[in-house]
């Protein structure tokens, strides 16, 4: 760039002399700018060379990590604060020293909620930019997109979300829950005495792969454990569906005579009109409660809490969580979104996608001092068995299919918008990406098979 | 079954909260309420023992005998207690709490005390719902009373009982008896059945008979209840479109952002009553929103039609790209400027709903949203039938050149027309934060459909949007409960483009001269 500085304004000196007609005084002043920009130029790039000189004689060099969370478009709403908290975590981090004694230098890049989009800025990402480690994607359309780009380049990147599972990619960790770490044990508290016997089940959700896949799960289990054919109903609504009626009636119906409950898979901007129906047509909690997996605390800022109270929702973290290390966490991310000026300053919260992309970062700054290195194949062996305690509580990367131990809560919504704890697990449970019950012979291991393997 | 949640929820740990010692008077009839008798001492004590054969006697004795006096004590236990006791003490406290309530002065609180006491299954809670029943005043609280009573009575050992509890349940139409009923008839099905079983079974099959008939009529009635509601929303969204793309022939592709202004409208007017009004106002902020959504949105309209549309009239294409740039400007202007937190507070008087026949329950923001829509309806018919605005605009319509020639000013005819059609929309907007959310691509969930409802109506014609908004709405949801809400939306839209191949310019086709003016 500086190189060009250069150039160009000694290019327009010779032309300003080569067209003497065009006045002394233009000329003048264009010969002096250009000698100005050129001086300016010629020490730009003095000084940047002595920069690279300097951090090559070091090697000093930042290590480069990319962001690929939508920051416009439908999705912009969610992601915007994943990009938050690891930008939070690259500052924390950089404020310490870096990683070996590197810096962190983040690329943020947008793919403005557009699927094909985020395949191509991946490329970008791991091709143009070259970086180490990419953090990024919410939805899993948006994942398989990129899913071919990492696994052709060899990039690696952290899934902060909780997904339907039946993946098992070496080059993604998954940092957010699989279907047993989630759904299942939502479904098994319902059915629990502590969590009111519940016998019929309203399987309800937004029509895209995640909902389907695990809806279809939770069916294969309420099957296996003798819930009959009959207390199980499944339906599902477009994206953006704004008429919940006929569905709360059905529920209506359906939960009529007490144990009944609900488990939503609904996504977005349908959760209010479908909660606010809900309360409308006089169902309490007590009578029907709904379970959510896409409902936290990031979402509920923004919905009208008061028909929300008393319904539940399953994750791995909430900002609730009664530990020094999470006050901690909460408390530093209003702060860094108060001092960068960000939207809602310390009315920020934080949720379990957040925690997951938090210590996404950690997990691979660990793996990256143990392995001394960051290229991808050392950084990928050093994560396994990774520990970490995160915000929520110590969590453990698994020691051969990329995912992540955690502890499973559920929670109740309270009308701050932040959740009870009701039931936590016992200690942490470890991720199955191919589910017990839809897929029992499959399994994945990257150690000791080549990734998703058939269990003899 | 059937009262606010909200409230509910809210209502019951506060009450706990704020010390049940002070709180509603139990019935009077509750034992002993002074000083505790010994039994019940014993059974507190006995409540933290080891075993558990003898920690669930103490709950039958407690639940017996005991009355809401005792909650502070059980809470003590409760709170210096492991898991077991606390789940031990769990129905007790519940039971206790729900019978303090039957005597709460909340019509909702004490409704949704009947119906737990109905849920947890112990005989004890007959007597205090019957009770409760028998000095209750509010029709649908006595029902639930009722109801839960007769609930009780089908899970105790009693044939004779049974059979009495099985008819009135079937008197009652109950809803919530349906499920025990049917076990009652599979029981007396089965081989091994005593006559005693089979007697019970006769007497719950005629229950279910008549249970399950009204169900299908209050499925019915409520059906066709959601399809007005349905067609009020879409009739209110697209009646400023009917007016802007029907009578002025603009396709504004703005429109449904134009009603995200008036959702935003509201949103703001809510956090400035918040900020600027004491807490017991606060309510009125929603009838302040009307005007105000009104007049945002027909500012916006007004301004967008003097610097980009006037220049394109005539020019649909141009118009549609112009003002889709638009739109998405304006999207992505709330999106930077609101960011997500934008919750509007439905009323006190618009939450829950009114219960007008059992298993009929008719929510009242959408009781509200169809009085709006009719209101709306007659107010536009006068603006353009009894006002001289309204003639001046069919003239334009009808023939521009002439109206200008008899000296209308149809420049300013045609950008008031305009910020009234996007003045609509705006008080769509605000009616529409009843139902869904304020967020920025509202506009976008119903643009769509109001121009589906607009084109099917026949363009030009406000009946003919009346009746297309009544007819997609009805129909939608005489689809949705069997094919479901994806196939429902499909079916529609298939039905309107065979509907349009046989009709072009839809229901009311503008016939005559200026037919394609």
């Amino acid at each position: 760039m500086e190189w060009k500085g250069t150039k160009q304004p000694s290019d327009s000196e010779i032309e300003t002399m080569k067209t003497a007609e065009s006045g002394p005084s233009r000329r003048e002043f264009l010969a002096q700018g250009g000698r100005v920009a050129a001086a300016a130029g010629a020490a730009a790039l003095v000084g940047n060379l002595g920069n690279w000189a300097l951090s090559y004689a070091a090697d000093k060099e930042p290590i480069k990590i990319g962001i690929l969370h939508s920051l416009s478009g439908t999705m912009a709403i969610s992601e915007v604060s994943l990009r938050d908290v690891v930008l939070m975590a690259v500052e924390e981090i950089n404020a310490k020293g870096g990683v070996m004694g590197r810096k962190i230098q983040p690329v943020v890049v947008d793919p403005a909620s557009n699927w094909d989009l985020f395949a191509e800025k991946a490329k970008q990402l791991l091709l143009q930019d070259k970086v180490a480690v990419v953090f990024g994607c919410w939805t899993s359309v948006s994942r398989k997109s990129v899913l071919p780009v990492f696994e052709k380049n060899n990039g690696l990147l952290f899934y902060p979300v909780q997904y339907e599972g039946e993946e098992c990619s070496r080059n993604v960790f998954y940092t957010g829950a699989a279907v047993n770490q989630q759904a299942i044990p939502a479904v098994e508290y319902l059915m629990s005495k502590e969590g009111g016997a519940h016998k019929k089940f309203y399987l309800l959700g937004t029509d895209y792969v995640y909902p389907r896949t695990t809806n279809k799960i939770l069916r294969a289990m309420l099957l296996a454990k003798k819930v009959p054919a009959a207390n199980i109903m499944e339906e599902y609504t477009p994206f953006h569906h704004q008429d919940y009626q006929t569905i709360v009636g059905k529920i209506k119906k359906f939960a009529a005579g007490g144990g009944g409950c609900v488990i939503s898979t609904i996504n977005g901007d349908s959760n209010v009109p479908f909660y606010k129906e809900f309360a409308n047509q006089g169902l309490r909690a007590e009578d029907a409660p709904i379970m959510a997996f896409s409902v936290a605390e990031d979402e509920l800022r923004g919905m009208d809490t008061s028909a929300l109270v008393g319904h539940l929702a399953a994750w791995n973290y909430y900002q609730s969580v009664d530990t020094p290390q999470n006050k901690q966490f909460a408390a530093n991310f209003k702060a860094y979104c108060k001092k960068n000026n960000l939207p809602d300053g310390e009315k920020r919260v934080t949720d379990d996608p957040m925690e997951a992309g938090y210590f996404g970062v950690y997990v691979w700054k660990q793996a990256v001092e143990k392995a001394g290195s960051i290229e991808v194949d050392k950084v990928r062996k050093a994560v396994y068995g990774q520990k970490f305690l995160a915000p929520g509580g110590e969590i453990m990367m698994d020691p051969a299919n990329q995912h992540t131990h955690k502890p499973v809560l559920i929670g109740e919504i309270l009308k701050d918008g932040q959740f009870k704890i009701v039931n936590r697990s016992k200690g942490l449970v470890k991720p199955e990406p191919w589910s017990e019950y839809t897929n029992p012979e499959k399994g994945c291991d990257w150690i000791n098979h080549q990734g998703t393997y058939q269990k003899k | 079954m059937r009262r606010g949640p909200g409230a509910i929820a809210i209502v019951l740990p506060v009450l706990l909260a704020i010390g049940l010692g002070q709180g509603p008077a139990p019935a009077a009839e509750g034992p002993a309420r002074s000083a505790p008798p010994p039994a019940i001492e014993q059974a507190l004590i006995d409540l933290k023992s080891e075993d558990e054969a003898v920690r669930d006697s103490a709950v039958t004795v407690l639940i017996e005998q005991g009355d809401v006096s005792l909650l502070p004590k059980l809470d003590e236990i409760r709170a210096d207690a492991d898991r077991s006791v606390r789940q031990a003490i769990k129905p007790v406290v519940d039971l206790l709490k729900n019978r303090a309530n039957l005597a709460s002065d909340n019509t909702d609180t004490r409704r949704s005390a009947a119906t737990d006491l109905g849920m947890m299954g112990r005989p004890a809670a007959i007597s205090w719902l019957e009770q409760a029943a028998a000095k209750e005043p509010n029709r649908w609280v006595r029902y639930t009373m009722e109801e839960s009573a007769q609930l009780l009575k089908l899970g105790t050992d009693d044939p004779s009982v049974k059979t009495a509890a099985a008819g009135k349940l079937g008197e009652l139409q109950s809803p919530n008896g349906l499920p025990a009923l049917k076990e009652l008839v599979q029981a007396g099905a089965e081989p091994g059945a005593t006559d005693q079983q089979k007697a019970v079974a006769k007497a719950a099959g005629v229950a279910v008979e008549q249970i399950e008939l009204w169900a299908s009529w209050s499925g019915a009635i409520e059906t066709i209840f959601r399809g007005i509601s349905l067609s009020s929303i879409l009739l209110i969204m697209s009646l400023g479109l009917a007016i802007v793309f029907g009578l002025m022939g603009v396709i504004n592709m703005a429109h449904g952002e134009l009603m995200m202004v008036g959702a935003y409208a509201t949103f703001v007017t809510q956090e400035c009553f918040r900020v600027w009004f004491s807490a017991d106002v606060f309510d009125y902020y929603f009838l302040t929103a009307l005007p105000v959504s009104f007049l945002v949105a027909a500012v916006c309209g007004f301004v967008l039609e003097a610097t980009v549309i006037r220049f394109l009239y005539g020019r649909p294409l141009e118009t549609m790209l112009a003002t889709w740039g638009v739109s998405l400007i304006l999207m992505q202007a709330a999106r930077v400027y609101f960011g997500d937190l934008t919750a509007v507070v439905a009323p006190g008087p618009l939450r829950g709903g009114a219960q007008v026949m059992v298993g009929v329950y008719l929510p009242y923001n959408r009781m509200f949203i169809i009085a709006l829509s009719i209101v709306c309806v007659l107010g536009i018919y006068y603006t353009l039938f009894g006002s001289n605005l309204g003639l001046r605009v069919r003239a334009v319509t009808q023939n521009r050149n002439m109206s200008a020639c008899l000296g209308i000013p149809t420049r300013k005819v045609d950008s008031y027309t305009f910020a009234f059609g996007s003045g609509l929309a705006g008080i769509a907007g605000w009616a529409l934060t009843m139902v869904g959310n304020v967020d920025p691509g509202l506009g976008q969930n119903y643009i769509v459909d109001s121009f589906m409802v607009v084109v099917t109506g026949g363009v030009g014609k406000l009946a003919g949007t009346i009746v297309a908004s009544l007819g997609i709405g009805g129909l939608n949801k005489l689809i949705e409960p069997s094919f479901g809400a994806v196939y429902g939306k499909v079916l529609i839209l298939v039905l309107v483009i065979l509907f349009l191949q046989w009709r072009p310019s839809g229901l009311f086709a503008v016939k005559g001269r200026h037919a394609d003016a």
